[in-house]
Formats: C-alpha cells, structure tokens, sequence
C-alpha cells in the first residue's frame, strides 16, 4: 500500500515534468508556442498553486494575494537594483520579503474567517496598492512603474567586471540570460519543483489538518488543535508562492508596476484556481495556463481580425457574428473573463477537474454500489 | 478524589437562568449521568466545561486545575473529550481520517509543521484509527466520505473520534439518540468496554434504560438547578425526581 | 475651527455615498444572507443612468449658427431646445435630478432581474460562492458599460443656479471664507432623506417589520409562513434603488467611469464591516464617520505628520475595529463574529 504510494506519487511529478517541459512542442499546434506565453503559464500556474494551499486546503479565501505578486516583482527589482542582474539572489529575496509580509498580514486577517477574512486581506490589498502608488513612490516609481537602470549600483555586476553593458540589461543566471526559452524553462523548473512541494504538503499529516479546518474548524479546536498556527503556516507559505511568481515575472520582464497588485489581480487568481478545480493539486495549474491561453487569443482579436478570421462565413452570418462576438475580445477579454467566472461557479463549482471527473463516470461501465462515495486519492 | 469539581456555576442567557448555583463532584472512574428534562440546562452545563462558554459565576475544576478562560484545545490537550449533541465530525473527510486527526492531536500536539512528512511514515496512527474503528464497528466504510453516513453511524464515529485520544475524562451528550435499540445496546456494550479501561465519564441522556446499566451516580437537573444527586437505586425511588418529569412514565 | 468645520463638510457628502451603498449591502446581507459583491455596479448603473438621460435630452440637430455672418457654420442643438426653447434648456440644464425618476424604474427592474435570475440559487450556497458570482457579475456589468460609454470619465453638471459655492461661514457668523458647494450640501441632504425614507419605511410598514424580523432571526419567519420569497425580492430591488440613486446624485460630484463602482464597493464593504454586518444604524453612522475621518486625514497638516495616511485610512480603521471589535460598532453580539 505505501510502497504503491510513493511509486504514484513520483509517477505523477515525473509526468507533471515531462508534460511541462514539453510544452513548447506540444502548445505550438494552438498557436501558444512561444516563450512569452510560455512564461505566463507556468508562472500564473506558481502563484494559483500557491493560493490553493490556502483556499483550497483551508477555504480561506483570500482577495488581496495580489499584493504578495506586487512585492515579489518590486523585491526583485530591487535586488537587481542594487545587487546585480543575477537572478538568484533576487528570487530569494522575493520570497523571502512576501513571505514576512504574508506572516505580518495573516497574523491579522486571520483572527477572522469567512467574510471577515475576505475582506480584511481586500483592505490590505488595497491598502498597499495605494500606498504603492502614492507615498511609496519613492521605492515603487509609482504609475510609470520600476525598471533596472544602467546607472544603479548592481554591486555584484561591477564587483565581476560586468557593471559595463552595452544593449539593454539583461536579467540572467550566471550568464545565461532569463529571456525567450532560457526564461521559461528557469520558471518551469521551479513550477515543478513548487508543485511537487505543494503535492508533498497536501498529502502530509499537516495537510490533512488543512483540510480538516476547512470541513469542521470547530471540531478541530474540540479535538485538541490549535488551528490559528496551522493558518498562519498556510498562509504565509502561499504568501511565498506569490512573492515568487511576482519575482519571475520581474525576472522575464525587468518591469514592476502597480497594477499587479489591484483586487481585480487577486480575483484572476481565485478564477484560475476555481476554473481548474479548488483543492486538486493539477486544477490551478490547468486553470492558470487556460486563463492566460484565452486571454492571448482574446485580447489580440480586434474587430478587423475578428471579420478576417470568420469570412469563410457568408457576409451576412459574419457581419452579426463580429457585432456579438466583438464585445467579449480584444479589450473586452475582462467580459469574458467575468462571464466565465460566473459560469464556472454558477454551473461547474469543482472546476475543469469534477468536470472531467463527471465525463469519466459517464464513460466508465456501471458499477454496483455507485451511492457509496469513495474518496478519490487525487 | 474528586476529578471534576463545579462549584456555584450559575450561567443566564439575557433573562433566562439556565444556570443556577450548580455543584458536582465527579470522581475518577466513575460513570456519572446527568438526567433531566428538556432544556432542563444539560448541555448548556457541559458547554461549560469545555471552553463553549463561560459561566457568568462559579469555577470548574479539573485535576485541581480551572477549565475556565482556557481555550478549547487546550482543554482537550488538558484530557476533556467532548461528545456533541449533534454530532461535529469532518464531513468531508474519511472516516479514517476522520479518526487519525484526533490520533494526531494527541500524539503531535496542539500544533506542528509535519509539512513534509509522509502520511504512510505514520503508520502507528493508522493502525490505532483502524483499531478504533473496528470497535466502535466501522471498519468497513473505512474509506467512506462521511457525509454519507446514518446519524448513528456518525455518533459512534464521533465517539471514536473521543476514544483515540485516551481521555482522561469523557464528555457524552445523548450519546445514542436517534440510535435503533440495536444500536443503542451496542454502543451500551462499547462505553462499558471503556469503562474498562477507567476512563471517567459524563453521560447525558434521556433513555432510562441507558442510564441505568451505566450510571455509577447520578445528578438530576431541572430548571437549571440540581434537584437530586445519588446512586441509581437512590434516584430510582426520589419523588423529587419524579414529579420534575411530570409523570415520570420512564422511570 | 473653520478648518475643521470644512473638513466635516467635506467628508459628509462622500459619507453620504458610503452610507447609502453600505445601508443597501447590510440590508441586503441581513435578509437575504448574500454577500454582494456586485453592489458597486449598482450604485455605478445609477451613475449611467444619470448620464444616459442626460445623453438623451441633448440628442442634438445641427443647424446653422446665425451669430457667425462672414460664412456658413454650423452648430449642434439639443432638440429640446429647438422644440421647447427655454424650456428646454432648463430641462437639460436639470438633467441630473430628473434622471432620478428614469433611475427609480431602472435599478428596481435592474435589482429585480439580478435578484431573481442569479442571487436568488445562491441562498443555499457559501459565502465564497455568494461573493465570486457576485464578483463576477460585477466585472460583467462593468465591461458592459465600458463598452457602450467608453473608459473616460464622462462629467455630469449640476442645474445651474446649484453651481456656486453656499456661505456656510456667513450663514453661522464664522469666516467668510467659509465657502461649500451647493451641490454637495444637496447631496448631503438628498442622502440624509433617502436613509430616513428607508428607516420609516422599515419601522412603519408592515412589510418593514416583517424585513426586520427577518433581520433578526430567519430562520423564524420563514417558519411563520410569510412569503419570504418575494420580500426578498422587494428588499433586493429596494437596496439597488438606494444605491443606483446614490450614484446618479454623485455625478457632478466625481464624474463617472466604468470602475466607479468597484471603488464605492471595497470602501463601502468596509463600511458595513466598520459598523456591524446586519446592523442598518450601524451602517449608516459608519458611512458618514469614515467619509469624515478620510477628509482630515486628506488635510495637508495630517498628511505631513502621517505620509499616506489618506489612502489607507478607511482600511486601517477596518482592521482595528475588526480585531478589537469584530461586531462592529453597531452590530448585534453574536452575528457573524
Ligand atoms: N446560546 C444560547 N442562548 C440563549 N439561550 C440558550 C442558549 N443555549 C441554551 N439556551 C437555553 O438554555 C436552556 C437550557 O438549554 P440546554 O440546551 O442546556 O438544555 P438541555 O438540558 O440540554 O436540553 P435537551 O435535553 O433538549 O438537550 C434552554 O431553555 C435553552 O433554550
Ligand atoms: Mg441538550
């Protein structure tokens, strides 16, 4: 039985692998293989890994982790300010800065729960982006953002002689710089490597207590649990997750704004997350690169594309479809993005996985004893 | 020795005393029911000590410590089990789950980050939870999601649940309401097998007939106050008692 | 003394705003039990109404411009003015108080249809159901009116004779210097008697006792019989109008754009939370004392001594008060802690 375990456990991260790294042969067909995309999937997948742990062990749901992503790209930004372009030293001062943050607003937000709770991590949310743009400005450049410049110390670039550069400054991991393919497979490495760290603590002992808070808080407290600790952990650990997928979108593209940290970026997270199914460990990841893929394909569309690309249709069918379909693309993705956001909650509250899970039942040959739920190993 | 004391506890919601000048000793090993009619202030009194509330006066005294202005998980640490009326189970979770969590609360404590550990590196657990199950007689829906069980099914979870922590003193609230009289008789067999192992018990209950084949001692309440308290053949023939259920039929 | 006198003005009518959103969201949670997140939508579909009106009543003609002789030039003029002449004017000129007799129907309609066709299979489910649909709605309706009005800020005018500044200093024999927008003191006015038009209501209907029972204990009255079904209904439709007037009124305060909405609705959710979630005084009191605290944390004084604290004042209240006293200022012992 355990030995079985393990096998599934390392079978499943080995493919989790393969399928990640894999992605650029086999997203080209959709139109998706190029590294730009690339980046944003598995680093979108990062943060709704991450923000899983809480919501989806706990059902804490939290609507300011934006503000974990905004602090991880301004930390790295920082870092390569002053430390230098190696990407590094940058990473672990992202994670490092989101996760004290994490601690200090968890320890907070999470006296309460339930609404409560929603709304309090919004206040901070919001609060730091205020503050980003306002009185931080100083540290956060506010509206035009924070990017790296020829004239900053980078210590460490002219301690080894590299503090000269003659085109644009490059993020990089000892020499080999953090754009195009590089990038990607920098940021899926850690992808996988965060997954399998998420995978591990879901089928933990202290997973199990996330979960347990999540079905019955009372009960646990009763039983002997001291269940605020276990919060704060799942907090601050998903705090993290954030602060690092912040800190590789600094690293891909050398730019932080404030933007990143608004309320409506902590509810694409949640929407990831829900879209491929709370509490699965593979749901967010799917959710995240669907959510991306879309927005891509949507927001390139504009009214001109959108009749090119029907006049295989006649010109009257084309002519209606453009004036129904052109609300929902190019800058009106953010429509679909909503109206797809109520469908999924509204129809499909378990996601692409229960989803799948359903067509599968169908599918599968009756078995006896079907009223009996059994609980699944996901 | 007494290993619960209560002294003076008095405990109003608004206008309404559901609580007044309570006293009880319960000594250790024994089974001691508290009986009463509805709303009579039962669970109310055992929410008490379990850090669900707080009395307004009095003290509750556990091994000669207060259980009062503690948290619940320190009480339970502190070896208080509680049984709900309801029952409070993890319904999402297993059933096995269900029963290692509490195995877990006692062996790792209140708090700790075995966020890296294996569950199958805790096979100790596992097999006491399974242990567990087999007694309380649900071993074979061990991997069931417990929402889908009867309500005296999840009693005896709940209960399960209780017995894996070794308590040192054991708090049941109707333990076998809405139990067939099967049921009820079996779980009857499985607190005496307790018993056995000297757990120190509290019993709330309305079937007489559980009462009386378990029951050391017994407190009457009515109306928030203690009308009567003794040993079962005592109780059996009080008058106090009896007109306090007005008719009495079940004694 | 002046200076703050100007201060308390100054946060009222912002106040004003907070307090009627947060008075329909807390009306709203307390019976239905919904977190509605779509709030700010609403009170932002007032605001378009206001605007829509206003683009209806200068639907224009161009005719030729007779003050210019040396060549033909053209002007644009509202129909109205050429049918109705002055009259017509002056209805443009009150096109923001008008529209509030377009916007009663509308956010009725609005709040009824959102009531029945979605918040009403809500009811059963969790909060964080409740919160994302409503959530996502919010976004919908957002890009609706993005995409029809555009992503500017389109500024409403008040009626002329409303567009100076009152001498409130002269009125109280202070400063004459002392000088506050009419507009803003009708606002002000106009919420105050929307909140006392909801409280009579509540207090002397029977269908307001009915609300409010319902507000104190569900579970009962559901029991009793009544046709909670269609009260919910009502209250809904009820809270969506409060809100939609609240932003038709605040045009010509604070031009309306597409996300004018969801900033109303953060700020007014902590409002709810500040005053007690469920309790309708609570929110109201709330709404009035955090839009008069953020205009003296906006003092230049206080801002020097505290950088910032005029962007996160609102939300720094909320945390104290949610961890000092999670009820609320107002709310009853026991709800929601
Ligand atoms: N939280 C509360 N707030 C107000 N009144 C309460 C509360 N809890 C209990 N009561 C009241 O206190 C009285 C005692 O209740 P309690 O639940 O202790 O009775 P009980 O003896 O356990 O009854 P039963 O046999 O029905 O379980 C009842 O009248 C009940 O309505
Ligand atoms: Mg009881």
């Amino acid at each position: 039985m355990s030995k079985k375990d393990l096998s599934v456990e390392y079978s499943t991260i080995l493919i989790f692998a393969l399928a990640i790294l894999t992605m650029p042969i086999w997203l080209s067909p959709i139109g998706a293989g190029y590294p730009d995309l690339l980046q944003k999937f598995v680093i979108y997948g990062i943060f709704a890994v991450g923000f899983n742990i809480l919501f989806g062990l706990t059902g804490y749901l939290s609507f300011g982790h934006a503000a974990f992503l905004g602090i991880g790209s301004y930390a790295t930004v920082w870092s390569f300010k002053l430390l230098g372009m190696n990407v590094i030293p940058a990473v672990i001062f992202s994670i490092i800065l989101a996760g004290s943050f994490a601690a200090l607003i968890g320890y907070i937000t999470l006296r309460r729960s339930g609404i409560y709770f929603s709304i309090l991590t919004l206040a901070f949310a919001q609060m730091c982006y205020n503050l980003a743009y306002s009185v931080l400005t100083p540290i956060t450049n506010g509206e035009t953002g924070l990017r790296v410049l020829k004239t900053d110390p980078r210590i460490f670039d002219h301690l080894f002689g590299r503090g000269q550069v003659d085109g644009p400054l490059l993020t990089d991991l000892f020499g080999i710089h953090m754009t195009g393919y590089p990038g990607f497979y920098f940021c899926a490495i850690l992808l996988i490597i965060t997954y399998y760290i998420a995978m591990r603590i879901k089928r933990s002992p202290f997973g199990m207590m996330l979960k347990a808070i999540k079905s019955n808080q009372t009960r646990m407290n009763y039983t002997g649990f001291n269940t605020r600790p276990y919060l704060q952990t799942a907090f601050i650990i998903s705090g993290m997750y954030a602060g690092l997928a912040g800190s590789l979108l600094a690293i891909t593209d050398p730019l932080a704004g404030a933007e990143r940290m608004q309320w409506t970026a902590s509810g694409e997270v949640v929407l990831m997350t829900i879209l491929g199914g709370v509490g699965t460990s593979l749901g967010p990841v799917l959710g995240a690169g669907l959510i991306k893929y879309f927005e891509n394909i949507f927001s390139s569309y504009n009214d001109n594309t959108l009749h090119a690309a029907l006049s295989f249709m006649p010109d009257w069918l084309n002519d209606v479809l453009t004036i129904i379909i052109s609300p929902f693309v190019g800058s009106g993705w953010h429509l679909t993005l909503g109206a797809l956001f109520m469908i999924i909650i509204i129809f499909l509250p378990g996601g692409i996985m229960e989803g799948m899970g359903r067509i599968i039942q169908i599918f599968k040959p009756n078995k006896p004893g079907g009223s009996t739920k059994t609980a699944s190993q996901g | 020795m007494a290993i619960l004391q209560v002294t003076d506890v008095n405990k109003n919601f608004g206008g309404l005393r559901a609580l007044h000048e309570v006293n009880l000793d319960v000594e250790e090993g024994a089974v001691h029911a508290i009986i009463g009619p509805n709303g009579a202030g039962k669970s109310t009194l055992l929410n008490c000590f379990v850090g669900l509330l707080t009395p307004d006066t009095g003290s509750v005294m556990f091994n000669n410590t207060s259980l009062l202005g503690i948290k619940p998980h320190e009480i339970n640490q502190a070896g208080v089990v509680r049984v709900f009326q309801t029952p409070q189970i993890f319904e999402d979770l297993t059933l096995l789950e269900n029963v290692m969590i509490p195995a877990f609360a006692k062996s790792d404590g209140a708090f700790r980050i075995n966020a890296w550990q294996r569950m199958r590196q805790r096979t100790e657990i596992r097999d006491e939870a399974e242990h567990i199950l087999e007694d309380v007689g649900l071993i074979d829906q061990r991997d069931v999601i417990c929402s889908s069980l009867s309500r005296g099914d999840k009693r005896r979870l709940e209960l399960g649940m209780c017995l894996i922590q070794h308590p040192k003193l054991l708090l049941l609230d109707e333990p076998t309401a809405g139990m067939s009289r099967a049921d009820t008789n079996s779980t009857i067999d499985l607190l005496k097998k307790i018993g056995e192992r000297g757990i120190t018990k509290i019993v709330i209950e309305h079937d007489m007939h559980v009462v009386f084949s378990l029951a050391t001692r017994i407190s009457v309440l009515a109306q928030g106050t203690i009308i009567a308290e003794g040993k079962p053949d005592d109780i059996k023939g009080n008058p106090k008692v009896q007109e306090a259920y007005l008719g009495g039929a079940e004694i | 003394m002046d200076a703050i006198l100007l201060q308390v003005l100054n946060g009222l009518d912002k106040g004003g705003a907070y307090a009627l959103i947060a008075l329909g969201l807390t009306l709203i949670f307390g019976t239905l039990g919904i977190v509605n997140f779509a709030h700010g939508a609403l009170f932002m579909i007032g605001a378009f109404c206001a605007v829509s009106f206003n683009k209806l009543l200068t639907f224009s003609i161009k005719v030729k411009d007779e003050s210019i002789t040396f060549f033909d030039a053209y002007k644009e003029v509202p129909y109205l003015e050429v049918w109705w002449g002055d009259t017509g004017k002056a209805i443009i000129d009150y096109s923001v108080p008008l529209s509030i007799l377009i916007a009663i129907p509308v956010m009725l309609l609005v709040g009824i249809i959102m009531e029945r066709g979605l918040i009403r299979h809500f009811y059963k489910r969790t909060h964080a159901d409740q919160i994302l649909v409503t959530f996502g709605l919010a976004i919908v309706l957002q890009e609706i009116i993005k995409h029809f009005f555009g992503a500017n800020p389109i500024p409403q005018s008040a009626p002329e004779i409303v567009a100076g500044s009152a001498a409130i200093g002269t009125w109280l024999g202070l400063s004459d210097n002392l000088v506050y927008p009419w507009w803003r003191l009708i606002y002000l006015g106009f919420s105050l008697s929307v909140i006392a038009a909801v409280f009579a209501f509540l207090q002397l209907t029977t269908f307001g006792m009915v609300v409010r029972a319902g507000m104190h204990d569900r579970e009962t009255v559901g029991l009793l019989g009544i046709n909670i079904e269609r009260r919910f209904t009502i209250v809904f439709g009820l809270a969506a109008v409060v809100s939609g007037l609240a932003g038709v009124m605040y045009t010509p305060i604070l031009p309306p754009d597409y996300h004018i909405g969801m900033e109303f609705l953060v700020l007014s959710f902590v409002v709810v939370v500040v005053g007690g979630m469920g309790s309708l005084g609570g929110a109201v009191s709330a709404g009035f004392l955090l839009g008069i605290l953020q205009s003296f944390a906006s003092m230049n004084e206080i801002k020097s001594l505290i950088p910032g604290i005029d962007q996160i004042i609102i939300y720094l209240v909320a945390v104290v008060i949610l961890l000092v006293r999670p009820r609320g200022l107002m709310g009853r012992k026991g709800v929601m802690e």
